[in-house]
């Protein structure tokens, strides 16, 4: 029986030191402690979903610079693409131009050429003019030396004349 | 005590040999009270028949009589004897009575230098009380094994736990260190399965420091008790009757309207059926903290109880052969035990956890 029996002392003890040791303990032991341990969980819990947002951010920001890189590989091929249009267009302006001018030059330098042809013409055919009636003038002065002979020369002239 | 059989002792040192090998298995941080606990067992072993040797050397080794005598509390912390050598704490004993008023004296003063119990200053220690020699109703506040060992754990709750406190107010988003590292597991146990599941997400907080409290408070002194030479503090009922006051009135100022109305008109049920139902409630209010009560002073005891009587064996059947046989049993049970001062523990602060999440749960019919 005497197990059973609570002692007084014993409570008033028990009493006494549990209150104590609550409130120490409560205060300079479980506060601290239960505060870091939430505020561990929650800088933990904050710094997982930091990093999942920043592994979102990461994929997002990739998959732009892919686009990126696309369109800028995109846009550079259409700039070559036009530019070698441009310099083709360019090249053969420029061999069509070269063709008109040589083909202009060309043919001034033709009708240059037919020019001093014409004249040389000319001056070769006055010089033969010239010659053929100073041939004349001797061949008739010495064969017009007889009146006969020279009046027999008009008549073939005067007749020649009638003919052309 | 003072004469002894020459058997006796050969058994004793046999058993004494075993007895400490298996302890120091056991408990690596006991290597001293072990030695004190085997002795003082057998030493009271001894003690218990020596005064009945005297008269007359065939009387029984009467093993009721040692178990109480070690699971109930004393005056003076007595560890172990050797011969005519008492190891033995002398505590203070506080007493008040109405003519003497306050006296405060060591409880050494009932020994005289034969080891026998005398008179002091008008009281006499007669089964481990105080009584005044008037018969007048003494007020025992002594420190008691009891108290002692109370303080004790008190002192290494708050060494343990303030430091532990400090490191946490120190870096709080450190990773745990050492001690730190032992006890967190447990106290985030105890928070999240037994608070938390149990009282709530909105309430657990409020509750954790007492909690805590309680459940390291009994957890330790289980362990304690286990040490040979240790009190039997957790299986004390007063200390459990305080704990379980404590718990009553913890979930009752806390009881919330549906805590109240489930008591007095359980909601859901026919009128004519209160009659019956609000005593078996309002008796229910009563019977939670005393089962809270029984329970760890029977677990406790009961532990102690068992250990004790396995040692017993031995000198019941005055056979040291038998050694052979409790020892690796007792070693087993003391193992179980402390499991058990665990599990105590646990059921004690998840039980009271239970009673408090009743208290403060929201209305949600």
């Amino acid at each position: 029986m005497e197990l059973i029996t609570p002692d007084f002392g014993l409570i008033f003890w028990q009493l006494i030191v549990f209150g104590i040791l609550f409130f120490l303990l409560a205060k300079f032991a479980w506060k601290p402690i239960i505060q870091s341990l939430a505020e561990r969980e929650q800088s933990i819990d904050e710094a997982i979903k930091l990093s999942e947002t920043t592994r979102a951010e990461m994929a997002e920001l990739k998959a732009g610079n892919e686009q990126l890189i696309a369109s800028a590989r995109a846009e550079r091929d259409a700039l070559i693409k036009q530019a070698k249009e441009a310099s083709d267009a360019m090249i053969s302006q420029a061999k069509l131009d070269a063709q008109t001018a040589a083909n202009q030059e060309i043919e001034k330098a033709r009708v240059a050429f037919e020019q001093e042809k014409a004249s040389a013409v000319a001056a070769i055919r006055k010089e033969a003019a010239t010659l053929s009636l100073d041939l004349a003038e001797k061949v008739l002065k010495s064969q017009l030396k007889d009146k006969a002979a020279q009046e027999k020369l008009v008549t073939e002239w005067m007749a020649d004349v009638k003919l052309s | 005590m003072q004469v002894k059989t020459s058997t006796q002792k050969m058994y004793f040192s046999n058993i004494l040999l075993g007895l400490f090998l298996s302890f120091i298995s056991l408990n690596v941080f006991a290597n001293e009270p072990v030695a004190a606990h085997d002795s003082a067992s057998h030493d009271t072993a001894a003690h218990a028949t020596a005064p009945a040797a005297q008269e007359a050397k065939t009387e029984k080794f009467d093993p009721g009589k040692l178990i109480l005598h070690h699971i109930a509390d004393e005056h003076d912390w007595h560890f172990f004897t050797i011969g005519h050598f008492h190891a033995t704490l002398p505590l203070p004993c506080i007493v008040y009575t109405e003519s003497a008023g306050l006296q405060v004296f060591s409880s050494s003063n009932f020994k005289n230098e034969h080891h026998e119990e005398i008179a002091y200053n008008g009281f006499v220690l007669e089964h481990g009380k105080i009584h005044a020699e008037n018969g007048e109703k003494v007020y025992d506040f002594s420190i008691t094994k009891n108290v002692a060992s109370l303080l004790l754990s008190a002192v290494l709750l708050l060494s343990i736990f303030i430091g532990i406190g400090k490191k946490y107010k120190e870096n709080p988003h450190r990773a745990p260190k050492g001690l730190q590292s032992l006890f967190e597991p447990i106290i985030i146990f105890v928070r999240d399965e037994i608070a938390k599941n149990n009282i709530g997400e909105k309430h657990y907080r409020r509750f954790m420091p007492y909690l805590l409290t309680i459940f390291f408070f009994i957890w330790f002194n289980n362990m304690l008790g286990l040490i040979p030479g240790g009190a039997n503090l957790t299986g004390n009922i007063a200390v459990t009757l305080v704990l379980a006051i404590i718990a009553f009135f913890v979930t009752n100022f806390n009881g919330r309207s549906t805590y109240w109305t489930h008591i007095f008109a359980m909601p859901g049920v026919p009128k004519w059926m209160l009659v019956i139902l609000t005593p078996v409630e309002i008796v229910g209010i009563f019977m939670k903290p005393f089962s809270l009560m029984v329970r760890l002073f029977a677990n406790i005891t009961a532990g102690h109880i068992i250990l004790l009587s396995l040692v017993s064996l031995i000198f019941i059947f005055e056979n040291a052969a038998l050694g052979l046989a409790v020892v690796p049993f007792s070693l087993f049970m003391n193992v179980i035990e402390l499991i058990v001062a665990f599990i105590q523990a646990f059921i004690f602060t998840m039980l009271v956890s239970t009673y408090i999440g009743a208290a403060v749960e929201e209305h949600h019919h």
